[in-house]
């Protein structure tokens, strides 16, 4: 089946109920999203369908033909860093960097529908992306960062 | 003996293509490689880096990096020494090398919060070296003395104008040399580098997704496997069915393995599908009678009697006996999973000349041995590269070599490169977890409210038995790491017993981010925190008057104070306060929270630390915020239990860790009190927790001696 990953046309030859996560990793070679849990509790595999923060280990993909799938890998325009990106760089938000794709993601895709999140907004958002080296503080303080940014 | 050698003509860099030229530097290669079964002594020190034709630097980071920031903290002691561009320098993981040796250990390995501090004086040496080679070859390129000579910012300079020349100029000059016979490092006021805040080496491509952790290897005809293990540790395999696996698409191979049952398929989602169709009878034996309630009972009895004597001052006994109304306490700590993001994992390639493995490990050498063993050649003939680590916390430090025994076991019986990784339910109940701890403590206190006399009994598996590291413990019944952090309790307490009652199970565990002290500091600080309560005393004041002994913990109690705005909490808040010793750190927190009957609500937590000197302090902050969260998230909500010889939880919806809406604010101050060096990934997590439960002691009157925290119980 045909998936629109990152702009491009994928041809995949997978079982239709195989996760996107695995024809990702596996069949396309795209490993930055990752695994964690394979149940939706953790959000590490987190993309973003038609813009939409979505867990990828619990979703086939025969739900997706004629969607848009974004990854982690394009997220950045060429080599300038998507503003999330740039605002993690800053502050140094990353420890072993794992669940950071998927923070990622979430991130920006709240920070597109809500440019100036407040903290409870940034929380229910952030909710399902566990990270256990807890870098939750400066996740929150990067968000708020990259919204000033944009607001700029 | 010159330590350092000029290693540039040797073909061991990994992707060694394009150093042409390159000066290329490491420690003398041991002539002692480790043997398949002994402990040899500590082999040589070892480390590298090149230097390209541009100038561009490249350090083999011989620690593993697991979120601790060594990948930028180890490059910033050899860019220091070297006088180098910091803007030219990068890290790489080092692989499994004899010279990357642990400078303490003897074998590679990462830690016990011991990279920096270990590798301190021997990265600066390799920068020194690197330093003076340098300034030879340009002494004799421009026929000028090395004294006429400085470094700076990655060029040697002349004391005439422009002359200048770029350690990319000189490096091929420079790796023709013999490295000099002893370097003189820097005096610490002369630091350019060591002691700033730097941004990580590896963020950009961790914000990427291009960061290479174990899952991520990719290899030409790679499959995929998962392993079904027995449900119940000491079970086994009796009889299995592969009929209904091998028919999923995808599935290649259904191989039996020590561990259990090994499906092996083009991708993961097969290799998981198989393992769910597989049909197993289990030979269960008596391991379907273990429960967290049957082995409660069997710790109680254990504490009925007197144990192994970890330390005996005075005599407790009788103190006690003498006493009016001791406090009395018996803590309980469960098992705990160290559920790093990434789940376990290793890719191996077992072919006729050898093996090769591909592992998020923090014990290189250990699995480099297990692989030997396993695929049956000698350890020579196994090259282990080491990945990124998606969170280690010591999981992945297992004397066992989990995971890298399974791979080479199923690349070997497959003939294919094979990439094995868990899923989490496997994580989660496979075992290695922190040991379930009893504690059994009485403290009386005097007239003037001050320790008479402290009694703590410690029951848990030890964690050092059936290891390399056991030591003497068959012989003395104690395991150090089940009681640090008591032995050497610190409140001046004229009387005082500490003892260890080994318990014995089939849970395979293992230390868990900052070891005993994920218990000990819990139980030190709630019983120093209750008798200031019966001694009505400010807590701090209280621990201060009891340190005469410990001027840095007064220091940093009193920095603490001031801080966290202790006794300024805002309506309806409560502080707690904790502090704790750890792997050559002290760090002290503050806790503040709401409770409104069981609701609980974290403000913000202050967290001081004294680690000595500081290399990297914006990694120090991390750490110590990460450690001390990873600590809350354990309280809140971890525990690993058992029914009817099962582990109970399986994956994040029962295994619960910190969320994002329970992280307080965190604030981190450093004090740098010049004592020597200290650690930093595990010393923030100890205090965390007893903090958090002497705040809620403040809000509800109750201490909460079991952990997770049981917040309903506070309404009864
Ligand atoms: S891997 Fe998808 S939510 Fe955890
Ligand atoms: S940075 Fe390690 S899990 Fe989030």
């Amino acid at each position: 089946m045909k998936l629109d990953i990152n702009g491009q046309t994928h041809e995949v030859d997978a079982a239709d109920d195989m996760p996107l996560l695995w024809a990702l990793r596996d069949v396309l070679g795209l490993t930055g999203t990752k695994f964690g849990c394979g149940g939706g509790h953790c959000g590490v595999c987190t993309v973003h369908i038609d813009g939409v923060a979505t867990r990828s280990c619990v979703l086939p993909i025969v739900a997706l033909a004629g969607k848009k799938i974004t990854t982690i890998e394009g997220l950045a325009r060429g080599k300038t860093l998507h503003v999330v990106q740039q605002a993690w760089l800053d502050l140094d938000v990353v420890q072993c960097g794992y669940c950071q794709s998927g923070q990622i993601m979430t991130a920006s895709a709240l920070l597109a529908s809500n440019p100036k999140p407040s903290d409870a907004q940034i929380d229910t958002a952030m909710e399902g992306n566990l990270c256990r080296c807890a870098t939750y503080p400066r996740i929150r303080a990067a968000i708020h960062a990259a919204a000033d940014k944009l607001g700029s | 003996m010159n330590d350092i050698v000029n290693l540039t003509r040797r073909s061991f860099l990994k992707g060694s293509a394009g150093l042409a030229g390159a000066l290329v530097l490491g420690f003398h290669l041991s002539e002692r490689a480790w043997g398949q079964d002994e402990i040899p002594g500590k082999v040589e020190l070892n480390a590298f880096l090149t230097i390209a034709a541009d100038g561009a630097i490249t350090v083999y980071v011989k620690h593993s990096e697991m979120g601790q920031g060594i990948l930028t903290s180890i490059p910033m002691l050899i860019a220091e020494e070297m006088d180098a561009d910091w803007s030219k320098v990068s890290a790489l993981p080092g692989d499994a090398r004899a010279e990357f040796a642990h400078t303490e250990w003897g074998i590679q390995a990462t830690g016990g919060s011991s990279s920096t501090r270990s590798s301190y004086e021997q990265m600066r040496k390799v920068g020194a070296t690197a330093k003076a080679m340098l300034l030879q070859a340009a002494a004799a390129r421009s026929k000028l003395g090395v004294d006429q000579l400085r470094s700076e910012n990655g060029a040697v300079i002349g004391p005439e104008a422009g002359q200048r020349w770029s350690y990319g100029e000189l490096a091929a000059d420079a790796a023709k040399l013999a490295p000099p016979e002893a370097v003189a490092l820097k005096e610490r006021k002369a630091f350019k580098l060591i002691g700033t805040a730097q941004h990580r080496l590896d963020g950009r491509e961790k914000v990427t997704g291009t960061a290479g952790f174990g899952v991520d290897v990719k290899l030409p005809g790679l499959l995929s496997a998962r392993v079904l293990h027995a449900p119940m540790f000491g079970a086994s395999v009796k009889k299995f069915d592969a009929k209904r696996a091998m028919a999923i698409k995808g599935v290649r191979h259904v191989v039996q393995i020590p561990s259990g049952i090994a499906v092996v398929g083009d991708h993961w989602w097969a290799a998981k599908q198989g393992v769910d169709a597989l049909d197993v009878e289990w030979e269960l034996g008596a391991a379907a009678e273990f429960s967290s309630e049957s082995q409660r009972k069997e710790m109680d009895a254990l504490l009925a009697g007197d144990g192994a004597s970890a330390k005996a001052v005075g005599d407790t006994v009788a103190a006690l006996k003498a006493a009016k109304h001791p406090i009395e306490a018996e803590f309980d700590f469960p098992y705990l999973s160290h559920a790093p993001l990434e789940p376990m994992n290793a890719t191996a390639d077992v072919r006729e000349d050898g093996v090769t493995v591909w592992a998020p490990t923090q014990f290189q050498t250990f699995d480099q041995m297990a692989a030997a063993k396993v695929a049956g050649v000698t350890q020579d003939k196994v090259v282990l590269h080491t990945t990124l680590l998606g969170g280690g916390f010591g999981r992945r430090a297992n004397p066992a070599s989990d995971f890298v025994s399974e791979a080479v076991a199923i690349s070997k019986a497959v003939k294919a490169p094979v990439k094995l990784i868990w899923s989490r339910e496997d994580d989660i109940k496979g075992g290695y977890y922190r040991p379930r701890t009893r504690v059994s403590a009485s403290l009386a206190l005097d007239g003037d409210g001050k320790p008479s006399a402290l009694r703590v009994k410690v029951a848990s598996q030890s964690i050092m038995a059936g290891t390399p590291f056991a030591g003497d413990l068959e012989k003395t019944g104690i395991d150090p790491t089940q009681v640090e952090g008591l032995d050497n309790w610190p409140y001046a307490t004229p009387n005082l017993a500490v003892s260890y009652h080994r318990v014995k199970a089939a849970v395979p565990v293992l230390w868990w981010r900052s070891v005993g002290h994920t218990f000990s500091a819990y139980v030190k600080e709630m019983l120093i925190d209750e008798a200031a309560t019966r001694a009505k005393a400010d807590p701090i004041d209280y621990r201060i008057g009891l340190l005469g002994e410990h001027p840095r913990q007064v220091a940093l109690l009193k920095k603490l104070k001031e801080a966290s705005g202790w006794g300024k909490a805002g309506a309806g808040r409560h502080q707690g306060v904790a502090i704790h010793e750890s792997f050559g750190t002290l760090v002290g927190e503050v806790v503040e929270i709401t409770l409104k009957g069981k609701q609980l609500t974290l403000h913000k937590l202050t967290a001081v630390v004294d680690c000595g000197s500081v290399v990297n302090p914006d990694t120090v902050k991390a750490q110590i915020m990460g450690g001390s969260l990873m600590g809350l998230s354990a309280a809140l909500g971890e525990a690993v239990t058992f029914k009817d010889g099962k582990v109970v939880q399986g994956n994040f919806d029962t295994y619960p860790i910190l969320r994002f809406s329970q992280a307080p604010a965190v604030e981190v101050h450093i004090l740098e009190s010049g004592a020597a060096m200290g650690g930093v990934g595990e010393p923030g997590t100890p205090p965390a927790a007893p903090a958090l439960a002497n705040a809620i002691a403040k809000a509800s009157g109750k201490r909460l001696y079991t952990l997770p925290l049981d917040l309903a119980s506070l309404e009864s």
